[in-house]
């Protein structure tokens, strides 16, 4: 029988908290991402060359996507989902290397950041109504929306993710099973498809969380 | 092999085979209608897909969920022992 996609195995204690192996992977990649783009950021011009043009691409592209989804000033917004799909383009393609097998294949890296989104989208909602003017809008339409309304802030956020563990966890189990099964070479279409899906995963995983915080701090109504 | 491993296989199965049904015919609808939208009026095509991207994530999901379901019943069933 395969191992379990839902277990997570243990590197080390330290003192009563276990470290598994996904957790020792996103420190690795937290630290290539920041040690890299720092010294990628270093000196920035006025007249960009080849690499500060690369990067001034990356977060033009950002920012137009979030301009467009949510149609306010992007650039408070930055920080958290430029942050955010970097690092799950990272996280998700990280997977192919061999040897690796991406954070977010657990359930664990999802959940992590599925909270962060949760959290950081009542925070936008504050400080755009206030506290009272944000615990109205759940009434609104209508003050029988209001179960509904509470009720679909945890959903759509474990919605939120299910969807990247399922899509990238079940990618990886299917390239396993096919090693396993068929040899060496024969899954290289399926990591092809596997790159596909995470990079898509990745962007649709910030644009969902970048419709949340805008549906919150929408001041329309 | 006991019973309720045998039930947990075939449930497992049948949770991913029909529960794949809907989220296949919603996808082919609306991915239809998008194709329909942007031979209609090519120069929104930016906009169509990235609204057709996110609502396929979301359609997608209630497969996912069956899957999740599924691997929940063959990996981490309470029931099993």
């Amino acid at each position: 029988m395969a191992a379990s996609p839902l277990a997570s195995t243990v590197l080390f204690n330290v003192g009563p908290v276990s470290i598994t192996r996904p957790v020792v992977t996103t420190w690795a990649i937290m630290g290539v991402l920041a040690i890299g783009l720092r010294l990628l950021t270093r000196r920035l011009g006025m007249h960009p060359d080849r690499r500060q043009a690369v990067l001034e691409l990356v977060v033009t592209g950002i920012l137009t996507q979030i301009e467009d989804t949510i149609r306010k000033k992007p650039r408070p917004f930055l920080p958290l989902l430029g942050t955010l799909f970097i690092f799950l383009v990272a996280a998700n393609l990280s997977g192919v290397l061999p040897g690796v097998e991406g954070p977010t294949a657990k359930p664990e890296t999802p959940a992590a950041l599925g909270l962060i989104v949760f959290i950081a989208v009542h925070f936008y909602g504050v400080r755009a109504h206030g506290p009272l003017g944000y615990l109205a809008s759940f009434a609104k339409p209508k003050l029988i929306m209001l179960p509904l309304n509470l009720v679909s802030e945890v959903t759509r956020t474990f919605s939120l993710m299910v969807r990247l563990f399922g899509n990238v966890m079940s990618g990886e189990f299917v390239i396993g099973l096919v090693v396993a099964l068929a040899g060496l070479f024969v899954p290289i279409p399926l990591m092809v498809l596997e790159i596909l899906i995470g990079l898509v995963q990745a962007y649709i995983f910030t644009i969902l969380a970048t419709v949340f915080i805008g549906a919150a701090v929408d001041t329309a109504d | 092999m006991d019973a309720i491993k045998l039930v947990s296989i075939i449930a497992a199965a049948l949770a991913v085979s029909i529960g794949s049904i809907g989220p296949a015919l919603g996808e082919g609808r609306s991915v239809a209608a998008a194709m329909d939208a942007i031979a209609r009026q090519p120069e929104a095509a930016g906009t169509i897909s990235r609204t057709l991207f996110v609502g396929l994530a979301m359609i997608e999901t209630m497969a996912i969920y069956c899957l999740v379901i599924a691997l929940l019943l063959l990996f981490a069933n309470p029931y099993a022992g």
